[in-house]
């Protein structure tokens, strides 16, 4: 009994610690005062200003788009990839392996600049499609890493015993494996999905004219001070947030069984 | 397993669609380049309305990344707000046009003194945009001290409550003026000698900050702070205990320009934004936004009493008489660099 | 088996995109010269040379340091975590590990700008500890502020590979040792802890690098006052504009990390190579 309360009063310590700092956002995107310092009164007031800045709201767009596509595409390229990687054998797949790791080991400011530097190269204009090729670059590495170890852990003679009994190789790549690796490839999604969401380095040098993001937004708003605008968007994207994970719970309520949910 | 295939191909047709919607627009566009949050932007939507043009509006932090990401190429901006010696800097290194004065009359409404400046002396290449000076704000709640030399940076009795800028150039800068130096100097023994300053003062900072400066200020956690006067404006109208002091010994005064560089497709439409960011209403309109001085003087006179005489922002002609402009350092931004190291892995 | 074929679209862009600019860093990092002047290029160890001093050492070394400080607590604090959570329910489970990533979908900066606002000498905690009757604690910019943004932006890198580990330790393991008469310390140390080592192991890769490379937490929470290396390295980028010397720094540090990453991995007996997964 006594155990149980102390988990309960560790989780809620953790979770705390990683709340706190959001739950002041959330407070100041109410507050009268531009600044952060201080606490000057109730207002609404950064809410109305968010729907009339339509710098905000087009990066707000724009780091949406290229989230949601680079988590697609990224997942898709990925999971193929890793499937090939994980029936490769020796030297062959060693060195895929590792060159896959070069991207998640490199500081951000290093892949950014090489990056920029091929694109250059390759006389591509900047633009929305740089950055979206630049977060792709960078997300595969992390869905790959997600989906190997589902493959590890399933049945070597699955997909064999498949297509001993006829399936084409396609087919059982559908049938059978896709289906068993599903939630490794579900939480590489959605890796990607949050790495790309929430870069900077790399989206800055790798974007073009009129194509910014909000991290963009927000880090070049350094020099003058964050706007509480952000903070208010903050506050609604969080609270978006959670009423979606609500929904999938509740859903996920109703039709609880074979495969055990989100992840 | 349906239910994502769907999801996933309604995401992916959505995606295409707003891709193809995006390229309906007709118009003449031109690709601006400021600093986050350094204009009014309903000024953009009344230059796109009044011209029929389209502008693609997008920002960055330093001068600095705006140089990397402008020297790299494959981008084609029109109009740019570099500072001084980043002027400079790119003037050298033949990335800007010349501009066509026809095309910008309003330039006659900038005041004389901000014109021929040493970075562009003939005004061929810019159009100033926003001024102002570096000081010392502090809190008079907490400082007792006469504050008009930056010497009190290195007072003991406020060991921990300075706050010095993060940026290599401004800290030296403040250093070397402290020593009586030119902020420009390029003699090595000045500048070791500026490095010693800071590694002796470096127990007494509280924090090397950029902008967080505004909120640390405001909140009333730190004595002193260097910044900048459009910064300080905003941080006194927080917090009425604060107060901004140019030192005795001289400090920098700095412009941000408006250029066009070498990659631009429309100058001449570039050349009309321009002209249209100095006509007074608007200059008014924009200053009484951002907070910053404007050259132009009949916006001034537009402005709210309150900033309109603020000191701070428009300071008298002798205040600003013992300033220096910022030179690019060129070849001996190395040896800054190397300072800056060296200041800040000291324990 | 042709399933290896799959790949090869991959490969084709790794080529691309990850084999080529690394190329490109490893010509920066071996010249010196106008960086973005290729003509004036010339071959040169210079830039390595010039990272051997006691100046960039010392950097290193605390960045070295810090980041691993951060990766212990991480590990203390993210190992219970991991288990608590592993132990509940599916529905529970799923929305617990939810609720860590979801804070990640916040602005980086902004989160850890936030914790000015909580640790200053006029902030949330200090107002607290005021109230109680003691001194201001003096929070900020300093070591433990960094060590505490390092912490609390990668805990969640930590928790998730061991939670994916723990969950797939076959529970009858643990009964067989229960059983045999071993006692819940003995279980945890002689069957769960050895068989959530692939998961220890990712997690501290994945907390380690970030850590020994971030400069924007050093900049938000240190107040700048002691340079980490990857503050240096932005430096020679953005400020200096010497790719050559960043490049060589970056190349330094990517070594540096590949051996620590050779060393941990060791203790791991999956050779297979790729850790326990990221999740």
């Amino acid at each position: 009994m006594v155990n149980k309360s102390l988990k309960k009063l560790y989780t809620f310590l953790i979770f705390a610690f990683l709340y706190a700092p959001i739950i002041v956002l959330i407070v100041f995107s109410f507050n009268s005062s531009k600044s952060r310092g201080v606490w000057t009164g109730f207002t609404l007031k950064w809410y109305v200003e968010l729907f009339k800045d339509a710098e905000v709201l087009k990066a707000l767009y724009n780091t949406l788009l290229i989230a949601v596509s680079s988590a697609i595409i990224s997942t898709i390229i990925g999971t193929f990839a890793a499937i090939g990687i994980y029936n490769m054998n020796g030297l062959g797949k060693k060195v895929v392996l590792n060159l896959n790791y070069l991207p998640v080991l490199n500081p951000d400011i290093v892949t950014a600049v090489s990056l920029m530097t091929l694109f250059r190269f390759l006389r591509i204009e900047f633009g929305f499609i740089t950055m979206l090729l630049s977060h792709i670059t960078f997300c595969i590495p992390y869905v790959i890493l997600s989906i190997l170890p589902k493959l590890k852990q399933m049945n070597k003679h699955l997909a064999e015993a498949a297509m001993d009994l006829g399936a084409t190789p396609l087919y059982a790549l559908r049938k059978v494996i896709i289906p068993e690796i599903m939630p490794g490839i579900i939480t590489g999604g959605l890796m990607a999905f949050t790495l790309s969401i929430d870069d900077f380095v790399i989206s800055f040098f790798n974007t073009g004219p009129g194509v910014s993001n909000l991290s963009i937004t927000i880090f070049s708003m350094a020099r003058r001070g964050i706007n509480p605008v952000i903070n208010a968007l903050s506050t609604l994207m969080f609270i978006g947030l959670l009423g979606l994970l609500l929904i999938i719970n509740k859903r996920t309520d109703k039709n609880q069984g074979e495969r055990g949910g989100l992840i | 397993m349906k239910r994502i295939k769907s999801i996933v191909l309604l995401l992916l047709v959505l995606i295409m669609g707003t891709m193809a919607t995006g390229c309906g627009d007709k118009r003449p566009t031109i690709n601006v380049y400021n600093w986050g949050d350094y204009i009014d932007t309903s000024i953009i939507k009344d230059f796109e309305e009044e011209y029929n043009i389209k502008v693609n509006y997008s920002t960055f932090a330093t001068n600095e990344d705006m140089y990397v990401k402008l020297k790299q190429g494959g981008t084609s901006y029109d109009v740019l707000f570099p500072s001084d010696y980043m002027i400079e800097r790119m003037i050298s290194e033949d990335m800007l046009v010349k501009l066509d004065k026809n095309n910008i009359s309003n330039i006659k409404n900038v005041e004389e003194k901000f014109l021929g400046l040493d970075f562009d002396p003939n005004d061929e290449y810019s159009v100033p945009y926003m001024w102002g000076t570096v000081g010392i704000i502090y809190n008079k709640k907490m400082v007792d001290d006469k504050v008009d030399s930056w010497d009190i940076l290195w007072n003991e009795k406020y060991k921990n409550q300075i706050i010095m800028l993060y940026s290599q150039r401004d800290s030296i800068a403040v250093a070397l003026k402290k020593l009586g130096y030119s902020m420009n100097t390029r003699d090595i023994k000045e500048l070791e000698e500026a490095k010693q300053e800071l590694i002796n003062q470096k127990p007494l900072v509280y924090a090397y900050l950029g902008d967080e400066v505004k909120d640390v200020m405001i909140g009333g956690e730190a004595a002193l702070a260097v910044v900048w006067s459009g910064d300080a404006v905003a941080m006194i109208r927080e917090n009425p205990d604060l107060e901004y002091a140019i030192p005795k010994e001289g400090t920098n005064l700095w412009f941000d320009n408006m250029v066009i560089p070498k990659s631009t497709k429309n100058k001449e439409v570039a050349e009309k934004f321009i002209n249209f960011m100095c006509r007074p209403d608007i200059a008014a309109k924009n200053a009484d936004y951002i907070g910053y001085s404007t050259p132009i003087p009949e916006a001034v006179k537009l402005l709210p009493e309150d900033i309109r005489n603020s000191k701070v922002a428009y300071p008298e002609n002798e205040k600003i008489e013992n300033t220096e402009i910022f030179k690019d350092p060129k070849d001996i931004i190395q040896v800054y660099d190397k300072i800056w190291t060296d200041v800040t892995s000291e324990q | 088996m042709k399933m290896k074929r799959t790949s090869y679209p991959y490969i084709l862009w790794m080529g691309i995109f990850i084999v080529i600019p690394l190329f490109l860093i490893l010509f920066f990092s071996i010249t010196t010269g106008d960086s973005q002047n290729i003509s004036t290029f010339k071959f040169s160890l210079d830039n390595f040379k010039r990272f051997f001093t006691p100046v960039y050492l010392k950097v290193l070394g605390r960045s070295v340091n810090l980041a691993l400080i951060s990766t212990v607590i991480c590990l203390i604090l993210g190992y219970p975590m991991a288990m608590i959570i592993s132990k509940e329910k599916i529905k529970k489970r799923n929305m617990m590990i939810l609720m860590f990533v979801i804070p990640m979908w916040m602005n980086f900066l902004l989160r850890t700008y936030a914790w000015l606002t909580l640790l200053g000498k006029n902030g949330f905690v200090n107002y607290i500890v005021t109230k109680l009757g003691f001194q201001p604690l003096n929070l900020m910019y300093n070591d433990k502020a960094v060590l505490l943004g390092m912490v609390y932006n990668f805990l969640p890198f930590m928790v998730l590979p061991i939670y994916s580990v723990l969950i797939k330790i076959d529970k009858s393991l643990i009964e067989a040792a229960e059983d045999l008469g071993a006692n819940k310390l003995k279980v945890f140390m002689k069957v769960i802890l050895p068989l959530s080592v692939p998961g220890i192991i990712t997690g501290i890769t994945m907390v380690f690098i970030p850590a020994v490379s971030t400069f924007v937490i050093s900049r938000l929470l240190g107040g700048n006052k002691y340079t980490l290396i990857g503050n240096v390295v932005e430096q020679q980028f953005l400020w200096t504009g010497d790719w050559h010397f960043g490049s060589s720094m970056s190349i330094i540090l990517m070594i540096f990390i590949l051996i620590t990453m050779a060393i941990t991995s060791k203790f791991d007996k999956d050779k297979e190579g790729g850790g326990g997964g990221l999740w």
